[in-house]
């Protein structure tokens, strides 16, 4: 199981509380990490990615382990430690707006 | 026992306010969807528990709620908005071509006859449909492919679809205005489209009186007379009694005929409402008053609604989707700020008092009559 950690907005919208837990086949990707979680919570779909186009938005960041995700392909593997559930997956809003 | 339900969106939040058809006394609930913007909410007229509301952020985009019950729970529904086949370009800031894409819903319009059957005036302008009952979105492409979408360019706030007028007489009729193409009608149920601005006069545009490029700000209709529709553009106040295909001004002796909202009275079809904004420049009331003004004669001759309004030091602007109207035997109106202040008129406007005065930014004001 991975662990994921929702920005404020997403859990009230998920209608969740503190983190979630994604079960994920095969190697877990950043790919297949959302993958599982807007199958698992659909009301995610297109908050953290474009629907069409699935690029992650602009204000979303990813981390794992103190390190940017953000950036990296989408098939890129996440570290052990989140692999192992001994670290969470963030999904972080971006601090901006002023 | 009547009442009412205004469905108020804000830069940060859903907010609902309900009276009974005395429309003294009210409450508030909300914010619903805290720290969201919310560009606009509206019942169905079929099912009035029915209701769609457009949810957004710049962080996490664009999301459509649906509540079955009045306004008291909600879910989330389809937001997969998906341009049909290749969009293309419209013009950017700069005239150079620009690809259409998606950013937000400004207005859902709930069909006249069917709770499930819904449309979407989206930025980059294009109408979507939803048959079933908001889970998902079909594009009407023959709006945006009809010939001129190239030419279209965005208005200050975005290349957005903004009014969708559906017609109680002809139920394949559809009006919608985008900003700043201008107005486009379908005859035919939104399978093809024709741009509906001859008289329209722009200063601000290569050609003043271009077939499109005009930034109609909003229209409205009365539901006896479909025929004939009321303008608030950029500048001008315009009407036109054959749906659009002329327009004549009428923007008579307002203080200043730029603004954005206009409604129809619910009863007297050529009486219509609009709040004057000072300039595009100065996006506040002239000389620091709040005023409505009225025409009960469909335009040109206009008079100032001020009681109970501020009239000194008052600088908010009223945006498109931000007055609407009830159908209670003394006509309401309604309308919300840029101050949070929505301010609400039992006798057609004839005096007004603030249902509510400290909201985040008033984005849209739709309202409900109940039964």
């Amino acid at each position: 199981m991975i662990r994921v950690v929702l920005p404020a907005h997403l859990r009230t919208l998920a209608r969740v509380n503190g983190e979630v837990s994604v079960e994920v086949s095969g190697e877990p990707t950043l790919l297949s990490v959302l993958n599982a979680l807007e199958t698992q919570y659909p009301m995610l779909r297109g908050t953290i990615r474009d629907q069409v186009t699935h690029e992650r938005r602009p204000f979303v960041r990813f981390f794992a382990c103190e390190e940017d995700y953000s950036h990296e392909p989408a098939e890129t593997q996440l570290p052990s430690a989140v692999v192992a559930g001994k670290e969470p997956f963030l999904i972080v809003g971006a601090m901006s707006g002023g | 026992m009547s009442g009412v339900r205004v469905l108020v969106g804000t830069r940060k939040g859903a907010f609902i306010l309900t009276s009974d058809g005395k429309r003294e006394k009210w409450d508030i609930s909300g914010p619903h969807f805290a720290g969201w913007e919310m560009y606009h909410l509206k019942g169905s007229s079929v099912d009035p528990n029915r209701i769609y509301a457009s949810q957004s952020t710049g962080w996490f985009g664009q999301l459509i709620q649906r509540s079955n019950d009045g306004g008291k729970t909600w879910e989330p529904v389809g937001n997969k908005f998906e341009y049909d086949g290749v969009p293309g370009t419209h013009q950017w800031y700069d005239g150079t071509p620009h690809p259409w894409k998606f950013a937000r819903v400004w207005h859902l319009e709930p069909s006249l006859t069917d709770p499930d059957t819904v449309y979407a005036g989206v930025e980059d302008a294009a109408l979507f449909r939803s048959t079933d009952g908001a889970q998902t979105w079909q594009e009407l492409p023959g709006l945006r492919e009809h010939g001129s979408g190239p030419r279209w360019n965005p208005g200050a706030g975005g290349l957005c679809l903004h009014t969708i007028i559906l017609d109680p007489k002809q139920p394949d009729r559809i009006v919608i205005a985008i900003s700043a193409a201008g107005t486009f009608r379908s005859d035919d149920a939104g399978k093809t489209w024709r741009p509906i601005n001859n008289g329209l006069r722009s200063e601000g545009i290569p050609n003043p009186t271009a077939e499109v490029g005009h930034c109609v700000h909003h229209v409205a209709m009365h539901r006896s007379r479909p025929n004939s529709l009321f303008m608030q553009k950029h500048w001008d106040v315009m009407r036109s009694d054959n749906v659009g295909d002329s327009w004549q001004e009428v923007s008579g002796d307002l203080p200043t005929d730029f603004g954005f909202a206009i409604d129809v009275h619910a009863h007297e079809p050529e009486t219509i409402y609009v709040v004057p904004i000072k300039s595009d420049s100065e996006h506040f009331v002239p000389e620091g008053k709040l005023r409505v003004f009225r025409s009960r004669t469909g335009g040109n001759e206009w008079e100032p609604l001020t009681k109970g309004l501020p009239q000194r030091d008052c600088y908010v602007n009223v945006l498109r989707d931000a007055m609407s109207v009830d159908s209670l035997d003394s006509c309401g109106v309604y309308f919300g700020t840029s101050g949070g202040q929505v301010y609400a008129s039992a006798d057609a406007g004839n005096s007004w008092n603030a249902i509510v005065r400290d909201l985040p930014a008033v984005l849209s004001v739709e309202v409900q009559t109940l039964a």
